[in-house]
C-alpha cells in the first residue's frame, strides 16, 4: 500500500525539528493550574520568570543563629504568636501524638460522608421519640469500622513516628562556640556551619563550602532524591574552597546568603554569597541537598540554606494528587441513591403510619401511650424512625471492606513473580492501594519511548569516518561476511569486556595508526564528553548523563583511547599507551535547543582545538566550507537511520589563540549574568562553533525492552488504544513506532499538515452552518477518514500547539498585556479561534480524529505537552487513561491519566515516586491490565453488587413487616442479629469473592485479550447493575418476609403451643436471610477454594452459634433487659414445621436466579461465559504448547535519523565559568596538591 | 545482573501469593442445572404432598364470639357496659375430634407487634428484681407508676392488655353439662417458664409486691392469679407467660388450655358441646374479633395449607423449568461449540 507522506518541514508549517518551547515547571506550577488548564489552555506555557526581588528574599546569615529570628523574619503563626520563617531541621512527618491521636483520627474519619451519616444516625438513635433501634445496632458496627481504620493509620504513624525519630536523631557536626561539637539532625538550624563526612546523609540544604577534595569537590549519590544510583558531584565556590579549610576559618565566617525562598525544584537554585563586599553567585552545583549521600569524601564543610520542612525533598514530598476511580464515583452516588431512596421509603411509611393511627391505633386501647399527640405528629415522628430503621440499606462496613479488597488486590500485584524483574531484582509495586479496579477499565495507554518501549541501552554499533562504514562484520582485511565473530579488545587491557564489535577492519585501521581522521575521531569521543570517572579495582567506572554518551566514551576506549580522568580543567586519556593531559578551556554543554556539546582544549603541543559533536541538523549548519566527506556522510547517516540506529555526527575547529581569548573573555561576562545567564551563555557558544570540520558520524543502537511488540499487539487486541508520546524526533518515533508494531505497512500514516487541514475544513464547515443549530446541536459527528483502512496520526509538538491554538493563544495573550487591551477579533480566516467555545470544538475535533487511528505518535513533545494529550482524552473521551513512563519527562503526564505508572530502569526513579504503579519492564503491563485489573476489576463489581443486594434483601424486610405491624418501625429481627449482620454473618465470603475470586486463570485472560472488554465498557457494575441488585435485594425480601408470614398466619407447633410469636418469626427470617445471602454468594464465586468454603459455612455456623448463645438462659440471667430473646431459638428451630419454611424460602431466592443465569448463560453467552465453558480445554492446550517463536525483527523500509536522548551533562559542574582558570592539578593528585592551586581568584565573578 | 543471592526482593513463590490456590470452578452447566431442578422439583413436590396431606387430616373447629351480629351468642356481652358477662357458645361435633385436642383463642386486628407497646415492658422486673418492682423501667410508661405515684407490677402496656377472657368446656350428654377438663400446664414455654420470667423468692409471693399497685386493667394483682398453685402464680402463670409472649402478626390465636384428661385423653367424641364464655375483653372498639379455635395438631403442627401448597407450585415450577431449560439449552447449544 503506498503510504502519502507530507513534508511538514514546509514553510508555513511549524518546526518539526524544534520542541515546541522549553517548558520547566514543576509541580508546584502544576498542581494548581493543571485542574485549571483541563478548561484553559492545554500548554498554554507560564510566561518566562523573570527574576523577581522576592527570589531573593531568603537570607542566610553564617554562624549567626539570632540573626534569624529578628523580628523581619518572622511570620504570625496563631494570633500573635509570632514564629521564625525559618524552619527548625527536625522533620515531622507524622500526623498524630498520644494525645491528639484520637481526636484527629475521628475527626479525619468523620469527614467521611459515610461516617458521618452514621453518627447522624447514632445521634437519632439516643432521641427517646424515634429511637426505634437499640444504639448499639449502629455503634457497634461503627465503632468497628472506625477501629479498623483507625488501626491502619495508628500503624502507618507509628511507622512514621520511628522513621522521625530516626532521622532527626542522626548525628552531625555542628560548629558551635568554634568548635564542631556532635549535635543531632534535629538541633541544626538555618545558618549553621556543619561538616559531614563520608557516607553521612545530608541533613539539610547546605551550601557546600570546602571539602577534603581538591577543589572542594564532593561526591554525593542522589539515590533518595531522585534514584539515580550514579555518582555526581558537587563543588564549593572558590573563594569558600581556599578560605575556609580550618575550623578557625570556619568559625570566623560570616557572610550573607541572598537565595530563593524554599520551592521544591530539585533542579534549580540560584542565589548570592555576599562575604567579604564581595558577590558571589551561587548555583545548584554548590549545594548538597538533604537525601543525598557523601561519597568518596572524607569530609566536607557546608552552611545550611535550608532546614526540616524547608528543604527540597521535604517540599517534594507528600504532595499526591489524589486520584478516585470510576467505580469509586459510581459506589457514591449509589450510596446517595440509595439515601434518596430511604428518605423516600420512610416517608412513605410515615404517611402510612399516620393513616394507620388515624384509622386503627387511636382507638386501640392497649395501644394507649399516655401521649396526646394527633396523628400527623406520630407519623413525623415514625419517618425519623424508619431512617433509623432502615440505615442498613446504606452499607456501613462498605467502604471499609472495599479499602481491605483493594489492599489485597495491591499485594497480590506485589507478590505476583511474573511481573518480578530478576535481573534487577525489582518486583512490581502498587504504590496507591485505591485504583486497582480502575486497572480493568484502561481504554487509553500513553507511553513514553525512551527507557520504557526501549531499554534505553545503548550499543555503539557503526561509524562512518571520513565517508567510509565501519561496522558490519567484516575481517581486518576488510571483506565483508554474513556472521563475524566480535574484535578481540585483549590487546587493550582497558578494554570493556562487555563491548562488542563485528567490524575488524576498524580496529586494524586504528592500531596500524594510518588514518588521522580515525584517530581523530574517537580522541573526539574520548574527550568531548562529561563523563565522570570513577576507578573501581583496577577498572574504570564511567557515570554518564545518557547512555548514548557512555556508550560513545566505551567504545573510545575499546578502541585504544581511554579516558583516564578528569579533574576540573584537565582530562587525562591514553592514547593507545601514551597517557596524555589536555587542559580544558571550555566546555559547552549539551541542551535540547543546541543539540550538540562542544570542548575547548588545549593539548600539551599547545595548540586549542574545538571538538564537537552534535546532531546532523545542528552540525551541518556549522561546518566549514571545507569540510569535505560531507555527502558521504549524509548517506551513511541516512542508512543508519534506515537500521533505527541513533546517529551523532563528529567534527572539530581549530582555534588560534587570539580568537579564543577574545571569546574566552565574553564567555566570561555571560557566565557571570544573573539575568537569563543560561541564554546568553548559549548565544556565546555559537560564536565559537561554526567552520567546523566534519570527522564523521557514530551511530548507536537503542534496544527495545524483550516483549514490546507482543505486549502491544495483545493491548490492541484488548481494544486498548496506545498512543506513544515522545520527546525524540519525528522520525525516530515514526521508526520506533514501526519496530514495536504499533504501526504496520498497511496503515494511512497522516502527519501534521494533514491533520491541520481537516480540521480546519471541519472548523470551517461548523462556522458556516447557523451558530443557533450548530452550537449546541449534538450530531454524530461523520469520520474523519471515511475510507476504509487503518490510519496512524504522527504529529509533533509544534503542529500540536498550532492546531489546538496554543501558540496564538500565547502570542495573542502577550500581545494583549503589551498593548493593554482587547485584540479586535480576528477574521475567520486566519486560522485563530473565534472563541473558547471555537476552541474546544477545535480539541474535541482532534480527540475525535486522533481515536479514529489505530495508532497515534506524538513527537517532539515537551512533558507540559504530554500530560496536555493526556487530559484532552480524559476530558473529551471520558476515557480512562493510564501513562507509562520511566524519566523525570513523564512525571506530568503519570500525574495527570488516571493511573500512572513508573518503569524502575534506568533513568532514575523520579517517574516511579510519582506512579501509582512501578515495574521494571514494559511488557509487564499487559498482565497488570489483563491479568490483575481484569480481576481486580470483576471482584469489585462482583463485590459491590452483592454488597448492595445483600443489604437490601436484609433491610427491605422491614418495610414488608412494616404493613402488617401498623407501621410502627417494628423491626423484623432481632436487635442483635441487625447489628451483627453486616460484620460477622455475612461479610466473610463475599470479601473473599472479592479478594480471591477469578472466572478464568491468568493464562487464558492473558490469551483472551477480548475478556478485557467488559471491564472498559463498564458493564459489570452500573446504574442497571445496581437496580438489578436492587431488585433483587427486593425480591429476596419479599420471599423472606412473606414465606415465613404464611407459614405464620394460622400454625402452631408441634406441641400446641403457638409458634407464631414475635421472636420466632424473627429467628425464622433472619435465619433463611443469613442462609440464602451465604448460598447466593456461594452462587457468585466462581473460584472455591477452601477458604470460601470454611468462609460459607462458617459464616452460618457462627450465625447459628452466636444466636443460640444470645438465646441462652444465661445470658439472660446476667442482662435480663439486653437478651430477651431467651430460647427463642431452640423453641422455634425444635419445630420441623419451621426448618420447612426455611428451606422453602432460601429454595424460592436462589432458584430462579439460578435458572435465570443459567438461561442467559446459555443465550446471550458472554466471552467470559464461553471461555470458562471451555476452561479445561484451553488449559490443556496451553500446557502442550510452549512458548510462542521468539520475536522477529523485519527489516523496515523507514528513514529515521538519530535522537538525542541526551539531557544535561555534567559540563556545568565540570567547567562552567570556573574551570577556565584552572590549573591542572595532577592526576589522583594527592591532597597536598589543593594548596598548591595558584590562587587566581581575583578575577573571580 | 549479578547472581542469584541479588534476589532479596523476589516474592515468595507460593499457591496463595501467585493466586494459584487449588480451587474447584464449578460453573452453571446443563448437566448439573436440569438435573439439579428436577430432583428440587421432585423433592419439593413430595414434600408438598406430605404436608398438604397431613394438613388436610387435622381437625379444626374455630367460631368467633366476638358477638359482632344480632343473632350471636355473645351480642349481649359485647356491650362494654355490661360487668361479668357470660355467654354460651354451643356447637356439635358430628365425629371424634381426635385428641389430644388444644384450645386456642384467637384475636384479630390486633398489633401486638406495634412496636411501642411490644418494648413497653421490663424484662428486670418479669425476672423478679425486687428494684424494679418499686421502679419500673421508664419503657413501661404510661404503665410504669399509677394516679397515686405507686409503682405498677408487672408495668407496661403488654402486661396491663392481659387477655382475661376465661373458656369452660361442657359436653351436654343426655342433657346433662359435663365438665370436659382442661389442662393449663405447660402450655407456656419451657424457657418462659422456667428463666425468662421469675418471681422474687420470697414467701409469701404477696409481700414482695408491697407498696406496688396492679396493673390498672387488671381485676386482681398479680399474685393471685393462681393462688392453688405457686408454680403457676405470679409471673410464672402460664396464661400470663402466653400473653407476654408477644405475637408476630395482627391475626393470631394463642394456647389457652390442652384437652388431654379423663374421658377426652383420644379426643373429644362427637356430640353437642356448650363453651361457656366469661366475656371480659374489650375489642369492638377497634374493630378486633374474638374467636375460639378447637384443633388437634400432627408432626408439623397445627393445620395450615399454605405451606404444603408453596411447595407443590415450587416443586411444579422448578420441573416445568427444567423442562424450558432443556429446550433453551437444546436451542442454543450448538453455536458455540465452535
Amino acid at each position: 500500500m503506498s503510504r502519502r507522506r507530507v513534508d511538514s518541514q514546509g514553510s508555513l508549517g511549524p518546526d518539526d525539528e524544534v520542541m515546541p518551547y522549553s517548558d520547566d515547571e514543576t509541580d508546584d506550577e502544576l498542581d494548581p493550574a493543571s485542574d485549571a488548564e483541563t478548561e484553559a489552555p492545554p500548554g498554554a506555557p507560564h510566561p518566562p520568570l523573570e527574576p523577581k526581588t522576592s527570589e531573593a528574599s531568603w537570607k542566610v546569615k553564617a554562624n549567626d543563629r539570632a540573626y534569624h529570628h529578628l523580628p523581619e523574619f518572622q511570620r504570625k503563626v496563631f494570633l500573635c504568636i509570632k514564629k521564625s520563617k525559618y524552619s527548625g531541621n527536625a522533620i515531622k512527618t507524622y500526623k498524630y501524638n498520644v494525645l491528639t491521636f484520637l481526636p484527629l483520627n475521628l475527626f479525619e474519619q468523620f469527614k467521611r460522608a459515610a461516617n458521618l451519616y452514621f453518627l447522624g444516625l447514632l445521634i437519632l438513635q439516643v432521641i427517646p421519640q424515634i429511637s426505634t433501634l437499640p444504639w448499639y445496632t449502629t455503634l457497634v458496627p461503627l465503632v468497628l469500622v472506625l477501629s479498623i481504620t483507625a488501626m491502619k493509620d495508628l500503624v502507618d504513624d507509628l511507622a512514621r513516628h520511628r522513621m522521625d525519630k530516626e532521622i532527626n536523631n542522626r548525628k552531625c557536626e555542628v560548629l558551635l562556640d568554634g568548635r564542631f561539637q556532635e549535635s543531632k539532625w534535629r538541633h541544626i538550624q538555618v545558618g549553621d556551619v556543619v561538616r559531614l563526612k563520608k557516607n553521612d546523609f545530608i541533613p539539610a540544604d547546605i551550601l557546600l563550602l570546602s571539602s577534603s577534595n581538591p577543589n572542594s569537590l564532593c561526591y554525593v549519590e542522589t539515590a533518595e532524591l531522585d534514584g539515580e544510583t550514579n555518582l555526581k558531584f558537587k563543588m564549593g565556590l572558590r573563594v569558600t574552597d581556599e578560605r575556609l579549610q580550618e575550623e578557625s576559618q570556619l568559625a570566623r565566617f560570616d557572610a550573607l546568603i541572598e537565595c530563593e525562598e524554599p520551592n521544591n525544584r530539585l533542579d534549580k537554585f540560584t542565589g548570592t554569597m555576599l562575604w567579604r563586599r564581595e558577590r558571589y553567585p551561587l548555583d545548584l552545583d554548590n549545594m548538597l541537598l538533604r537525601g543525598c549521600k557523601i561519597r568518596n569524601t572524607d569530609f566536607c564543610h557546608g552552611l545550611v540554606i535550608f532546614a526540616g520542612a524547608d528543604t527540597k525533598i521535604m517540599r517534594n514530598g507528600g504532595k499526591t494528587r489524589f486520584k478516585r476511580t470510576k467505580i469509586d464515583e459510581l459506589m457514591n452516588y449509589m450510596v446517595y441513591t440509595i439515601f434518596v431512596l430511604l428518605i423516600l421509603v420512610a416517608a412513605g411509611l410515615a404517611i402510612g403510619h399516620t393513616f394507620w393511627y388515624e384509622e386503627i391505633g387511636s382507638k386501640a386501647w392497649y395501644l394507649y401511650d399516655g401521649k396526646d399527640e394527633d396523628a400527623s405528629y406520630r407519623g413525623f415522628l415514625s419517618f425519623w424512625g424508619y431512617i433509623i430503621v432502615l440505615n442498613t440499606m446504606v452499607p456501613i462496613s462498605l467502604y471499609v471492606s472495599v479499602e481491605v479488597i483493594r489492599l489485597g488486590q495491591s499485594k497480590f500485584i506485589n507478590w505476583d513473580l511474573q511481573m518480578y524483574f530478576p535481573e534487577k531484582d525489582t518486583p512490581a509495586k502498587a504504590r496507591t492501594t485505591t485504583l486497582n479496579e480502575q486497572l480493568g477499565q484502561i481504554e487509553y495507554i500513553f507511553s513514553d519511548k525512551t527507557g520504557t518501549l526501549t531499554q534505553n541501552i545503548m550499543a555503539f554499533k557503526k561509524c562512518t569516518i571520513s565517508g567510509q562504514t565501519y561496522g558490519d562484520p567484516t575481517t581486518a582485511e576488510g571483506v565483508s561476511l554474513d556472521r563475524g565473530r566480535p574484535v578481540d579488545f585483549s590487546w587493550n587491557r582497558y578494554a570493556d569486556r562487555k563491548f562488542q564489535f563485528m567490524d575488524h577492519s576498524l580496529v586494524a585501521l586504528i592500531r596500524s595508526r594510518k588514518d588521522k581522521d580515525a584517530l581523530e575521531f574517537f580522541k573526539l569521543l574520548s574527550l568531548c564528553h562529561t563523563v565522570m570517572v570513577e576507578q573501581k579495582e583496577d577498572d574504570l567506572v564511567y557515570q554518564a548523563a545518557s547512555p548514548d554518551e557512555g556508550a560513545l566514551v566505551t567504545a573510545a576506549r575499546n578502541f585504544g583511547y581511554v579516558f583516564l580522568s578528569r579533574t576540573q580543567d584537565t582530562i587525562t586519556i591514553r592514547e593507545m599507551d601514551q597517557e596524555t593531559t589536555y587542559e580544558m578551556l571550555a566546555l559547552l554543554d549539551f541542551n535540547s535547543d543546541r543539540k550538540r556539546m562542544s570542548i575547548i582544549l588545549r593539548a600539551p603541543d599547545g595548540r586549542i582545538r574545538l571538538y564537537c559533536k552534535g546532531a546532523d541538523t545542528v552540525i551541518y549548519e556549522r561546518l566549514s566550507p571545507n569540510s569535505r566527506h560531507k555527502q558521504s556522510t549524509q548517506d551513511a547517516l541516512d542508512r543508519f537511520a534506515n537500521e533505527t540506529l541513533r546517529t551523532l555526527c563528529l567534527c572539530y575547529r581549530d582555534v588560534s589563540r587570539d580568537e579564543y581569548d577574545a571569546w574566552a573573555r565574553k564567555h566570561k561576562d555571560a557566565s557571570v549574568t544573573m539575568t537569563d545567564r543560561e541564554a546568553a551563555l548559549d548565544r556565546v557558544y555559537e560564536q565559537i562553533e561554526n567552520n567546523l570540520m566534519l570527522l564523521g558520524a557514530t551511530a548507536i543502537e537503542d534496544k527495545l525492552q524483550d516483549g514490546v511488540p507482543e505486549t502491544i499487539a495483545k493491548l490492541a487486541k484488548a481494544d486498548i488504544k496506545i498512543w506513544v508520546l515522545t520527546g525524540d524526533k519525528k522520525e525516530t518515533a515514526e521508526n520506533i513506532g514501526f519496530s514495536c508494531e504499533l504501526l504496520t505497512d498497511d496503515m494511512q500514516i497522516h502527519y501534521g499538515e494533514d491533520i491541520n487541514e481537516k480540521l480546519t475544513v471541519r472548523q470551517a464547515n461548523r462556522r458556516n452552518e447557523p451558530l443557533s443549530s450548530g452550537r449546541n446541536r449534538k450530531k454524530a459527528p461523520e469520520p474523519f477518514f471515511p475510507q476504509p483502512g487503518k490510519n496512524a496520526l504522527i504529529i509533533t509538538g509544534g503542529w500540536l500547539n498550532e492546531i489546538l491554538y496554543e501558540k496564538k493563544k500565547k502570542r495573542r495573550r502577550l500581545r494583549l498585556r503589551r498593548l493593554g487591551k482587547r485584540a479586535p477579533p480576528n477574521s475567520p480566516q486566519d486560522g485563530q479561534p473565534q472563541d473558547d467555545w471555537e476552541k474546544e470544538m477545535r480539541q474535541i475535533d482532534f480527540v475525535d480524529m486522533a481515536c479514529e487511528c489505530e495508532a497515534v505518535i506524538c513527537c517532539r513533545v515537551t512533558p507540559k505537552q504530554k500530560a496536555n494529550v493526556v487530559s484532552l482524552v480524559k476530558k473529551y473521551k471520558k476515557a480512562v487513561t493510564l501513562s507509562i513512563g520511566d524519566g523525570a519527562n513523564d512525571v506530568n503526564m503519570i500525574k495527570t491519566a488516571d493511573i500512572g505508572v513508573g518503569i524502575s530502569g534506568q533513568e532514575g526513579m523520579q517517574a516511579v515516586m510519582s506512579s501509582d504503579y512501578a515495574f521494571a519492564q514494559f511488557r509487564y503491563l499487559q498482565r497488570l491490565l489483563l491479568v490483575h485489573g481484569r480481576w481486580s476489576y470483576i471482584r469489585m463489581c462482583k463485590f459491590l453488587r452483592y454488597f448492595f443486594y445483600k443489604n437490601f434483601a436484609f433491610t427491605l424486610v422491614h418495610f414488608w413487616y412494616s404493613f402488617f405491624s401498623g407501621y410502627s418501625s417494628q423491626v423484623a429481627y432481632e436487635d442483635w442479629f441487625i447489628t451483627i449482620y453486616n460484620v460477622l454473618y455475612s461479610s466473610l465470603p463475599v470479601l473473599l469473592v472479592g479478594l480471591l475470586d477469578q472466572d478464568v486463570n491468568d493464562k487464558l485472560s492473558l490469551k483472551f485479550p477480548k475478556l478485557y472488554l467488559p471491564g472498559q465498557q463498564g458493564l459489570l457494575f452500573n446504574y442497571k447493575n445496581f437496580f438489578i441488585s436492587l431488585f433483587h435485594g427486593i425480591f429476596t425480601s419479599l420471599i423472606i418476609f412473606f414465606i415465613p408470614y404464611g407459614a405464620f398466619l394460622q400454625t402452631m407447633g408441634q406441641d400446641g403451643e403457638a409458634p407464631s410469636d414475635y421472636q420466632s418469626f424473627a429467628v425464622v427470617t433472619a435465619s433463611s436471610l443469613v442462609i440464602t445471602v451465604n448460598l447466593q454468594i456461594s452462587l457468585d464465586t466462581s473460584y472455591w477454594t477452601f477458604v470460601n468454603c470454611f468462609a460459607v459455612l462458617g459464616s452460618i455456623a457462627i450465625y447459628f452459634g452466636i444466636m443460640f448463645d444470645i438465646h441462652s438462659a444465661g445470658i439472660h440471667v446476667i442482662f435480663p433487659s439486653i437478651f430477651t430473646f431467651t430460647g427463642a431459638a431452640s423453641n422455634a428451630l425444635r419445630q420441623p414445621y419451621l426448618w420447612l419454611t426455611i428451606i422453602l424460602t432460601v429454595g424460592i431466592s436462589l432458584l430462579p436466579v439460578i435458572c435465570i443465569q443459567f438461561l442467559h448463560k446459555t443465550i446471550w453467552p458472554s466471552v467470559g461465559d464461553k471461555v470458562q465453558r471451555h476452561r479445561k480445554k484451553y488449559e490443556m492446550e496451553e500446557e502442550e504448547k510452549k512458548k510462542p517463536p521468539a520475536f522477529q525483527r523485519g527489516q523496515r523500509s523507514r528513514r529515521s535519523a538519530y535522537a538525542f536522548s541526551h539531557s544535561r551533562g555534567y559540563a556545568d559542574l565540570i567547567s562552567s565559568g570556573r574551570s577556565i582558570r584552572r590549573r591542572p592539578a595532577a592526576r589522583g593528585g594527592p591532597q597536598d596538591s589543593i594548596r598548591e592551586v595558584p590562587h587566581r581568584e581575583a578575577e573571580n565573578i | 545482573m549479578k547472581e542469584q543471592q541479588e534476589t532479596a526482593n523476589r516474592p515468595d513463590n507460593t499457591a496463595f501469593t501467585q493466586q494459584r490456590l487449588p480451587a474447584w470452578q464449578p460453573m452453571l452447566s446443563a448437566g448439573i442445572v436440569i438435573p439439579g431442578f428436577v430432583i428440587i422439583g421432585l423433592a419439593f413436590i413430595g414434600i408438598g404432598i406430605a404436608l398438604f396431606v397431613t394438613s388436610q387430616n387435622i381437625q379444626v373447629l374455630e367460631r368467633d364470639y366476638t358477638g359482632v351480629e344480632n343473632n350471636s351468642p355473645c351480642f349481649k356481652c359485647s356491650d362494654p357496659s355490661t360487668k361479668n358477662c357470660v355467654c354460651k357458645l354451643d356447637f356439635s361435633l358430628d365425629k371424634l375430634f381426635e385428641g389430644p385436642v388444644f384450645f386456642y383463642y384467637g384475636l384479630s386486628n390486633y398489633f401486638q407487634n406495634y412496636r411501642k407497646y411490644g418494648v413497653s415492658r421490663d424484662d428486670r422486673q418479669l425476672s423478679g428484681r425486687l428494684d424494679n418492682f418499686q421502679s419500673p423501667d421508664e419503657g413501661c410508661v404510661p404503665y410504669q407508676y399509677d394516679a397515686n405515684n405507686k409503682p405498677i407490677v408487672p408495668c407496661g402496656s403488654v402486661a396491663n392488655s392481659l387477655f382475661n377472657d376465661t373458656f369452660k368446656l361442657y359436653q351436654i350428654v343426655n342433657g346433662a353439662r359435663k365438665l370436659v377438663p382442661f389442662d393449663g400446664k405447660g402450655i407456656a414455654w419451657w424457657t418462659d417458664h422456667n428463666v425468662k420470667y421469675r418471681n422474687p423468692s420470697i414467701t409469701p409471693l404477696k409481700n414482695a409486691f408491697n407498696g406496688t399497685v396492679k396493673p390498672t386493667f387488671w381485676s386482681k394483682p398479680a399474685y393471685e392469679l393462681d393462688p392453688s398453685d405457686p408454680a403457676n402464680n405470679g409471673f410464672v402463670n402460664q396464661d400470663f407467660l402466653v400473653w407476654m409472649r408477644r405475637a408476630a402478626l395482627p391475626d393470631f390465636r394463642k394456647l389457652y388450655r390442652r384437652i388431654t384428661e379423663g374421658d377426652y385423653k383420644n379426643g373429644l367424641p362427637a356430640g353437642n358441646y356448650s363453651l361457656e364464655i366469661a366475656y371480659n375483653y374489650p375489642v369492638l372498639d377497634f374493630d378486633g374479633r374474638k374467636k375460639v379455635v378447637f384443633s388437634n395438631v400432627s408432626w408439623m403442627g397445627g393445620k395450615n395449607q399454605f405451606l404444603g401448597i408453596a411447595y407443590l407450585v415450587i416443586g411444579s415450577l422448578c420441573v416445568v423449568m427444567s423442562i424450558v431449560m432443556l429446550i433453551v439449552y437444546a436451542k442454543f447449544k450448538f453455536p458455540d461449540e465452535e
